[in-house]
């Protein structure tokens, strides 16, 4: 995000929207780097021998890292004024560094509890060939043009 | 039909905790993390930028709790040496933004024990519950993961 990107608010948002796609295109340089940053040495994510020993096509993309990917898009779409509340993944399918993969969502329900205005959201990471390898929900609390504050 | 690894013996493990652990959150540790995910969001990159936000100064990305090193409590089950396992996946709760400079103290405990019958065989589902506490005693984030063993 940029500080220049669209600040959605509440009543911006319908059941339907489709939130602002994230894609990535992770190297095994950056599957080093989230290993250094996150403590996760667990050689499948870098070590190609390693990878193929156990079976694996090649060194594959941490869960978790798919799991930050979500994240953004969902902090993304919050702004810098909305509040990610919740983040659900479960990982079902392999992403291997040197393909591309895009984070999307839609917008599946929208109410207000608690005096929150909440935003309920299915969102999903799929590869290029369009499988959803990273499916999951997210809920957001958007500002509203009507709240003061 | 009775669980071949997840036994009654085996589910008391559930509600076990790991050891707490308080780590100071590093402005550089947040950039670092922020670089390596690829993400060049102002308030996870950029205390001078953050500081006219709403946060009033940099804070983590959602997922940055992983980094704390959690003392994850070792779950003891009869499936020798020889299982598989893999990462199902987490579900995060957010109540509080982690700041630099927060003292946040993270702690796992074991939430639940499960088993189901998959094609390879049993399949254990292991869910810890690690919450992340700041130096107010404000509860940050949960996160639920589970771990798969098969």
């Amino acid at each position: 995000m940029s500080m220049a990107q669209k600040q959605f608010y509440y009543e911006d948002v319908e059941v339907g929207l489709e939130l602002p796609s994230l894609k990535k295109d992770p190297s095994t340089q950056q599957l080093v780097k989230y290993a250094g940053a996150s403590g996760d040495f667990y050689q499948i994510h870098y070590d190609k021998d390693f990878a193929l020993k156990n079976h694996l096509p090649g060194v594959i993309l941490h869960g978790a890292l798919k799991n930050a990917f979500l994240g953004q898009l969902m902090t993304d779409f919050a702004g810098e004024l909305g509040w990610l509340r919740k983040l659900s993944v479960q990982y079902r399918g392999m992403d291997q560094p040197g393909t591309p993969v895009t984070c999307k969502g839609k917008v599946i329900k929208k109410y207000i509890d608690g005096g929150n205005h909440l935003v309920d959201c299915e969102i999903w990471l799929e590869n290029a060939q369009g499988e959803k390898t990273t499916p999951g929900s997210a809920t957001v609390i958007l500002p509203s043009r009507h709240a003061a504050g | 039909m009775a669980n071949k690894y997840v036994t009654d013996e085996a589910r008391k493990q559930i509600g076990k905790v790991g050891e707490a652990r308080t780590i100071e959150v590093e402005r550089g540790a947040i950039r670092r993390f922020a670089e390596a995910i690829g993400d060049t969001n102002p308030i996870f990159n950029s205390d001078r930028d953050a500081r006219h936000t709403r946060f009033g100064g940099m804070v983590a990305p959602p997922t940055f709790g992983r980094s704390l090193s959690a003392a994850i409590p070792d779950v003891k089950l009869d499936m020798g040496e020889s299982f598989r396992g893999l990462d199902g996946g987490s579900d995060w709760e957010y109540f509080e933004p982690i700041r630099a400079g927060d003292r946040i103290t993270v702690q796992t405990k074991i939430a639940d024990l499960r088993e189901s019958a998959g094609r390879l065989g049993p399949m254990v589902f292991i869910t810890t519950e690690t919450t992340y506490t700041n130096q107010f005693g404000q509860v940050c984030a949960i996160q639920r993961s589970t771990a798969i063993r098969y």
